[in-house]
């Protein structure tokens, strides 16, 4: 019965999923399964906050793997939800300071890293080891080039190639990996839908 | 006894980090800028779209990303808003992503103040609600069920601005900048393809190549790829209003130009230490 149920609660919203794109009678309870869904995903985020909260108190309390951060991020949580809840989160309020002024700026810092490791990435890999990756590099130096306002500087068609790189070669890159991931995701609901694939169980069998 | 050509090709990464790190402080230090130049392509696509649309449309702005990627997501936000309201279209806005909402009412507040343009007339923020596809396939048949209030939680049913609106079929165009899940890609699917709204989009650098598929089938009316695309929004807006404020992403491409020759001067001493030590040993890897 464990098994039985959540599988059929799967094959009947699945089936109404589908179904209500072809049959206008099962249209309406798509929409309340929708409605559903969006409640659900509300409760999901609590649920995140508690098992946030959970997980950290446990790593403290256990002296776990780099648990020194964990009260870092106990208290970093606890006053974003407490200005929030107390003060509003409107401009000028707590929250508001807290979120512009110390989450931007480090989340901002922490994308901004990405530059620096692929820097050292491509001097160590980025290699003209056979003709298919000189290709490749030299694809690469063209739409650097052509993504910066030097590459204009520098000859006016780099651009105008850089597009051509984007247009042409990589859209059809794109669009064959975008087919097959659709195909995949197809056959993925399906075997869910039927039954076949259960590891969303949590590895119920 | 380790050769020049060993030597170079095991260039310390703490050097490689410092060099990067000036080539981006020093040119911003400077001040320096370069001239954006503007061509056919995916930014003037999406400029000459907006600029179709006749006074008094509606726009739907989706702020579909975070604090990590608004250095290049956050100038397209402002830039993007600037050219609507300079056009008097009235802009709905709503996040997909939770941290964007914020975002998103920076942009619009300091645009809407230096324009002299009225919340809830010409603009409003309706917030951010979780869901993803399913809300937007929701919105398709009912905003007002899925957004009773807005991000200050006042009723929208009481806002000029929503007056007309009650579906997603009511807008003239859908803008999303995304940053990843859920984001352009379910706007596309969920809104453009069901209920034929003009899907317009701006995303960062690392993730325009995926959207070119959309723009090649027409499923995409324009996008703004990374700070390339900002910035060339940025000088499109600006030709001929001189009163603009200057964005944050054409100053930023000087950074951005030296920071690429720098990474590309890099690939080529690797390569050379590379191939150098490649023809010394005949050829064995």
């Amino acid at each position: 019965m464990r098994l039985f149920i959540p599988l059929a609660i799967t094959f009947v919203a699945g089936v109404i999923m589908i179904l209500q794109f072809f049959v206008p009678a099962t249209q309406s309870m798509g929409e309340t399964l929708q409605e559903w869904y969006m409640i659900v995903a509300s409760f999901a985020i609590f649920l995140g906050a508690v098992n946030l909260l959970h997980v950290h108190s446990r790593r403290i309390r256990f002296k776990g793997r780099n648990w020194k951060y964990s009260p870092v991020t106990i208290i970093g949580f606890s006053a974003m939800i407490i200005t929030g809840i107390f003060f509003g989160i409107e401009p000028g309020k707590p929250f508001d300071f807290m979120f512009t002024q110390m989450m931007v700026p480090m989340g901002a810092t922490m994308f901004s890293l990405l530059a620096f490791f692929v820097a050292s990435a491509a001097f160590r890999a980025f290699r003209a080891s056979n003709w298919r990756a000189t290709l490749l590099l030299i694809s690469a130096f063209v739409v650097m080039l052509g993504r910066v306002p030097i590459g204009a500087m520098i000859w006016d068609r780099i651009p105008l190639i850089s597009e051509w790189i984007m247009q042409v070669p990589n859209l059809a890159g794109q669009r064959a990996v975008m087919i097959g991931a659709a195909m995949g995701m197809v056959a993925t609901s399906l075997r869910m839908i039927f039954g076949i694939e259960r590891s969303y169980l949590g590895g119920a069998d | 006894m380790a050769t020049f050509t060993e030597k170079l090709g095991n260039i310390d990464r703490r050097i490689i980090f410092l060099v990067m790190a000036l080539s981006v402080i020093v040119p911003l230090a400077m001040r320096l800028t370069l001239p954006i130049p503007i061509g056919a392509g995916p930014s003037q696509d999406m400029y000459d779209a907006v600029e179709a649309l006749p006074s008094g449309s509606r726009v739907l702005l989706s702020f579909d990303y975070d604090p990590s990627t608004m250095p290049e997501l956050q100038p397209m936000a402002i830039a993007l808003t600037q050219h609507l309201m300079t056009k008097d279209i009235k802009i709905v806005s709503l996040a997909l992503w939770p941290m964007g909402v914020s975002l998103g009412n920076e942009a619009l507040m300091s645009v809407s103040d230096s324009l002299g343009r009225e919340e809830y007339v010409d603009w409003v923020n309706l917030g951010y609600k979780t869901g993803g596809g399913v809300l937007i396939v929701r919105m398709g048949s009912d905003i007002k069920s899925v957004f009773p209030t807005d991000y200050n939680g006042n009723p929208v049913e009481d806002m000029p601005i929503m007056d007309e609106v009650n579906k997603l079929g009511d807008f003239d165009m859908i803008i999303s900048l995304s940053a990843g899940d859920p984001g352009v890609p379910a706007w596309i699917m969920m809104a453009g393809d069901r209920y034929n709204i003009p899907i317009g989009g701006g995303c960062t650098a690392v993730s325009a190549p995926q959207f070119y598929p959309y723009l090649g089938t027409g499923q995409m009316i324009g996008l703004l790829g990374g700070l390339k695309g900002a910035a060339d929004y940025e000088t499109m807006v600006r030709i001929g209003v001189d009163s603009a404020p200057a964005g944050t992403a054409t100053p930023g491409m000087a950074a951005q130009s030296v920071a690429h020759l720098i990474i590309m001067l890099f690939i080529i001493l690797g390569n050379i230490s590379y191939l150098a030590n490649k023809k010394r040993k005949g050829g064995v890897k």
